[in-house]
């Protein structure tokens, strides 16, 4: 490709605890146009939502001031922008500490965008009759309410980079939707260019988790072996104005970048492979196909995909009780029957307290905790009995992980290494709203611009 | 034989509904594979994780099959009581299907 026709777009994390080494790789060894992060998964947003209600100046994702502190400066010194929806509950709130960052390690001023009108709530309690997707009424979930967040595209994404910012920070924007906007603002495509948003998409769908596209989730040793796996280096992709696609990671960098490992990458979270909707297109990955046209290069092709559809999906977080959990271990001549002792014995105590369970999950480590019955019988020389229970009464859920360390003193023989756990539950449900009631904004340096 | 012996895969979570991509190292082994891996065998695989009906796709020039098996979760990354929520260690349930050896006859072929 030559080399003004390409754009180029790398991936600094792939979810909010990835490791934060391989972006200041990536951005130091390839000459990246954009650095895009993505750190923000369907719950996380409900949970800085919280955060935000008792502290106004948080509610950001808590890697920001790591991960943005690391690249920064080197990114504004090669000229690489970059995105991120690290700003979750609150992209105002992210830009500011950006901000401070930049004013600390940049000798130049540095632009910042927020992007907000994500978050639905409002528009949501106007709108109780809505459906969610699995089939109950909002209204259900709605005075248990903690967050709503649109999925926003990658046309507000591109519309914040037009305003010459370096930086550009929102909340709920659909993970492919961040790779995209770049090749719109890059490449100067026009938003309702088809076979464009599909190659875009493609390439942010592949790139939005990480490693996975690079080695990470696949090793198999003797079937499937990926080299310096303790160095694997994240993804980026070149893309010309015509939509063609090479993939490529740090050079020197551990991991693998193969047709295997973009094949696992491209079906990961989707369901109909002719309609992995977003909220810029609906794309279509059976025609996709994929070329090793060196080593740790590979070029993808054959994307397409339909125009976006009238709706906007939404994230709904919300209070779901407590759940409690507790672990205790056993090794030797009957380590199966004095768990199993154990399990029988704690069921008792708690029904003798009458405490009440919606659901309440025994597993044996080792033995049925992953793939329940389908490891077979075959007695484990050790196993760890875990007790899990979830309950709208946070004292049920407690009592599971105080009775499992009781058994230590009052259990069977040779019970070891008990341990407990209890969190307040925030879940999500999904549910899709018309795209004229979602508002996005964007603010730069503290003023709206839209 | 293992199906594990002839495809890989990755497992992907989606709310309370988790996808299985089977890919095949090969054209042969791709020949076995749409043949022979058909949601009654991944069904009976899954029997004791769910018993919602499984649905699957063919994408031929990737040599793979999507499958997406609803309820695979217990109830979802965000309230699930299980140690892997997001069910990421269900694509070795799948590979470790039992799959016969050779690609049905085909009945053109005399």
């Amino acid at each position: 490709m030559p080399e003004q026709d390409v754009v180029r777009v790398g991936a600094g994390a792939g979810f909010s605890d990835d490791r934060l080494d391989p972006a200041l790789e990536l951005v130091t060894k390839v000459k990246l146009d954009y650095l895009v992060f993505e750190c923000l998964a369907e719950r996380t947003i409900a949970r800085e939502t919280l955060t935000r209600t008792k502290r106004p100046e948080l509610g950001y994702s808590p890697s920001l001031d790591a991960r943005i502190r690391s690249v920064l400066r080197p990114c504004m010194e090669r000229g690489t922008r970059i995105v991120t929806n690290m700003g979750a509950a609150n992209p105002v709130a992210a830009a500011k500490v950006v901000g401070e960052i930049a004013r600390e390690t940049v000798r130049r001023p540095v632009r910042i965008a927020a992007i907000t009108g994500d978050a639905v709530e409002d528009v949501l309690r106007r709108n109780p009759q809505l459906t969610l997707l699995e089939g109950e009424p909002l209204e259900a979930i709605l005075p248990r309410m903690v967050s709503a967040n649109a999925y926003l595209g990658a046309d507000v994404v591109r519309d914040a980079l037009d305003t010459g910012a370096d930086v550009v920070i929102g909340g709920r924007i659909a993970d492919p939707s961040l790779f995209l906007a770049c090749l719109l603002h890059g490449h100067r495509w026009r938003y309702d260019d088809i076979d464009r948003l599909a190659a875009g998409t493609l390439v942010g769908h592949l790139l939005e988790c990480s490693a996975q596209l690079t080695g990470g989730c696949f090793a198999d040793p003797g079937v499937k072996d990926v080299p310096g796996m303790a160095c694997i280096g994240f993804p980026f992709a070149s893309v010309d104005r015509n939509g063609s696609i090479l993939l490529g990671k740090a050079p020197g960098s551990g991991g693998l970048l193969s047709v295997a490992t973009c094949t696992e990458q491209v079906l990961y979270e989707v369901h109909d492979p002719q309609a992995y909707i977003t909220p810029d297109c609906v794309l279509d990955i059976t025609g996709v196909a994929f070329e090793e046209v060196a080593p740790n290069a590979v070029a993808a092709m054959g994307a397409r995909a339909l125009p976006g559809t009238e709706s906007l999906k939404v994230v709904v977080g919300y209070h779901d009780g407590w759940i409690g959990a507790g672990e205790i271990g056993y090794a030797g001549p009957n380590a199966l029957v004095r768990a199993r002792l154990t399990e029988q014995t704690i069921r008792e105590r708690l029904r003798m307290q009458g405490l009440q369970y919606e659901e309440l999950r025994v597993d044996y480590i080792g033995m049925s905790s992953l793939h329940g019955r389908a490891s077979g019988s075959g007695d484990p020389y050790e196993v760890r009995l875990r007790m899990a229970g979830r309950s709208s009464d946070r004292k049920a859920a407690q009592a599971l992980g105080f009775e499992i360390r009781a058994m230590h003193v009052n259990g069977p023989a040779g019970g070891g290494g008990g341990a407990s756990s209890l969190r307040e539950v925030l879940a999500v449900k999904s549910l899709l709203l018309p795209r004229h009631l979602v508002h996005p904004q964007i603010v730069v340096e503290g003023r709206a611009e839209t | 034989m293992k199906l594990h012996q002839i495809a890989h895969g990755r497992a992907g979570d989606k709310g309370n509904t988790s996808n299985i991509s089977v890919v095949a190292y090969d054209e042969a082994g791709w020949r076995i594979v749409r043949a022979h891996l058909t949601i009654d065998r991944v069904a009976k695989a899954f029997a004791g994780i769910t018993s919602s009906p499984i649905i699957r796709y063919e994408l031929p020039r990737l040599r793979a099959l999507n499958f997406v098996i609803p309820g695979a979760l217990g109830g979802g990354v965000t309230r699930s009581l299980g140690l892997d929520a997001h069910g990421k260690s269900l694509s070795y349930l799948m590979l470790n299907i039992d799959i016969p050896s050779e690609p049905l006859a085909d009945p053109r072929t005399p």
